[in-house]
């Protein structure tokens, strides 16, 4: 693909060349997209309509049984549930906190670059090691939490990640926690962008903090807010390491969500079949919210 | 590619912002919430230093005078081939990151300036990878892996995501920021296509290519399901997998020490960040507006 040199040194104004010039640079890169992207995404769907391939036994074609089986399966409406439940808890939250650190650092407040670093910091975190630090933190009886909770308010020793009630609400705090600061990047951005004139105007006209922010600044981050809630809905249904760390999906699948499914179904028991059908799942998923956060939001963020 | 022209407004925003009176109750409450907030963001890393830095038996006490040790990271060096799974995650970091500037700047220059039959399908497909990324294929590409013969070696981490689709777009949006005059002034003094390329767009696009390099780096490097599913040996482990080996095993390891290890697998990118902590936030900001 490098041997194009020579070749442009005739007029350029033959379109054939550079059609040519142009397969011939987007031709690794897309190699490599279709081959583990584009095609995967299509075995996928293919294979979610075949048996486990096991032994010297190939895939048998099982036609909608895979997808009967999926319908039937409680655990999968459990973690669809969990997954539900995990992207409300964490994304209006964390771009709540988002916001509110973004004015804040944006803000000549005393400090403010420790501030930001440390709201930035778990950003940079390994989610794992970020597990990690956390487990220690939820450890019934020893753990920070119990001993703050228990000298405080004297309350007896909780297992907060043994517990099914409790067990993906305190995988929730932790993902707010890595991703609030993620997102004030982005609206601390959006925040330089807005012409200070407006708000001195607001002021002007008298205008106090809330509504300058309710009728100004918000509006104006619109298309921030839709980025971010893109990102973090992709985020929601494509991060579970700390999963692996915090609960094992447990206790009885109450912290289990889709893709770590997936996972336990293709590489702990090695249904690869059942497992391409889950992934059919989370794929139609991702696209129906892509398309339908499109549409939503198209609407709303164009302000007058 | 919005954010280069917006890193100067905040010096010109406070520039112009009046001076503030000597005492205000608002700005005092929302500097106390502010500290409040960030004490409670910085607390997890301050009490994982806490524990990692000093004896077992102050894992639960604090005491302000407690004595410092540094035997729980010596411990957990020598407990596991965090050395050799420091090598693997460099090796997959650089070659991730090498194969991602090649490739992607090569489409990107393809998409950004030149016209040809497919243009936009092909973008097209390009972005879908924003949305199915290959941490969600994992299935058919671990399948992909058998079939290569390249299960359990460090290519097979880093191979799905060298084509990246956010690269390429990145790339593309600031290529398209070059003034046409300049390539054209290089293509009427005989430069070929890679050589414009190599000396016009590459060297005007610097500031993007560390941005993206950043988040690439700091992204892989964390990255762990992928490599769990694909690596089974010391040999291929990246730190991310390893250190999750090293804190699973139920054999009464002590906190501090897991806490030790937990620290140094992160201390090259959480030190780096610390020193350039403004390109850092920079990166995050320029890569993510687009």
């Amino acid at each position: 693909m490098t041997a194009t040199d020579t070749t442009a040194r005739a007029p350029l104004s033959i379109r054939g060349r550079e059609w040519i010039h142009a397969w011939l640079l987007l031709l690794p890169a897309l190699v490599f997209l279709f081959a583990f992207t584009h095609i995967p995404a299509i075995a996928t769907f293919w294979h979610s309509f075949f048996s486990t391939p096991r032994g010297r036994r190939p895939a048998r074609f099982l036609g909608l049984d895979n997808y009967e089986r999926m319908i039937a399966d409680p655990v999968f409406w459990k973690v669809m549930g969990n997954n539900l439940w995990f992207a409300l808890g964490t994304i209006p939250v964390s771009i709540a906190l988002a916001i509110v650190m973004a004015l804040w650092v944006n803000d000549r407040l005393a400090g403010r670059g420790f501030v930001r670093m440390a709201y930035f910091t778990p950003t940079v975190l390994p989610l794992i090691a970020v597990a990690n630090i956390w487990l220690f933190f939820y450890t019934p009886g020893f753990g920070l939490i119990d001993q703050v909770t228990g000298s405080l308010f004297g309350w007896p020793h909780t297992n907060w990640l043994g517990d099914p009630a409790t067990a993906l609400n305190a995988v929730i705090v932790v993902t707010v926690w890595k991703e609030a600061g993620f997102f004030m990047i982005f609206y601390l951005a959006a925040l330089q962008a807005i012409p200070p004139s407006l708000v001195e105007a607001a002021k002007i006209e008298g205008a106090g903090k809330w509504t300058i922010f309710r009728r100004i600044t918000f509006p104006l981050m619109m298309p921030t807010t839709l980025f971010v809630s893109i990102n973090a809905v992709i985020n929601s249904f494509r991060l579970v390491d700390h999963i692996f760390i915090l609960t094992d999906g447990g206790p009885d699948n109450a912290s289990s969500l889709l893709l770590f499914y997936i996972y336990e179904t293709a590489f702990e028991y090695w249904e690869t079949g059942y497992g391409a059908t889950l992934t059919v799942a989370l794929l139609v998923i991702l696209c129906a919210l892509a398309i339908g956060q499109f549409f939503l939001f198209d609407r709303k963020v164009h302000y007058k | 590619m919005t954010a280069s022209h917006t890193d100067t407004t905040p010096q010109a925003v406070a520039a112009s912002a009046p001076r503030r009176k000597a005492f205000d109750l608002d700005t005092a409450l929302n500097t106390f919430a502010a500290w409040v907030l960030a004490l409670l963001w910085i607390l997890p890393l301050a009490f994982a230093i806490w524990t990692a830095i000093h004896p077992s038996a102050y894992e639960a006490r604090f005491e302000l005078f407690a004595p410092l040790t540094f035997e729980n990271f010596e411990k957990a060096w020598a407990a596991a081939p965090f050395a050799r799974y420091f090598l693997n995650t460099f090796m997959l970091v650089s070659l991730i990151l090498a194969g991602q500037f090649l490739l992607c700047t090569l489409a990107a220059f393809a998409f950004a300036r030149f016209t040809f039959p497919g243009r936009s399908v092909l973008f097209t497909l390009v972005l879908l990878q924003l949305l199915v990324m290959p941490d969600i294929l994992i299935v058919e590409n671990y399948k992909t892996m058998r079939l290569l013969d390249l299960v359990d070696t460090i290519p097979a981490i880093a191979l799905p995501y060298i084509a990246s689709g956010f690269g390429i777009f990145l790339l593309r949006q600031t290529f398209l920021t070059v003034p046409r005059e300049l390539d054209e002034a290089a293509r009427i003094e005989g430069a070929s296509v890679l050589g414009i390329l190599w000396r016009v767009y590459i060297p005007l696009a610097k500031p993007t290519y560390l941005a993206y390099g950043l988040v690439s780096v700091s992204h892989h490097w964390n990255n762990f399901l992928w490599p769990l599913i694909v690596t089974n040996s010391e040999e291929t482990r990246p730190v991310t997998v390893g250190l999750s080996v090293f804190s699973a095993i139920d054999s009464g390891i002590e906190w501090s020490v897991i806490n030790a290890a937990t620290l140094m697998t992160t201390a090259p990118l959480l030190i780096a960040f610390l020193l350039f902590q403004r390109q850092f936030v920079q990166s995050f900001m320029r890569a993510g507006i687009k």
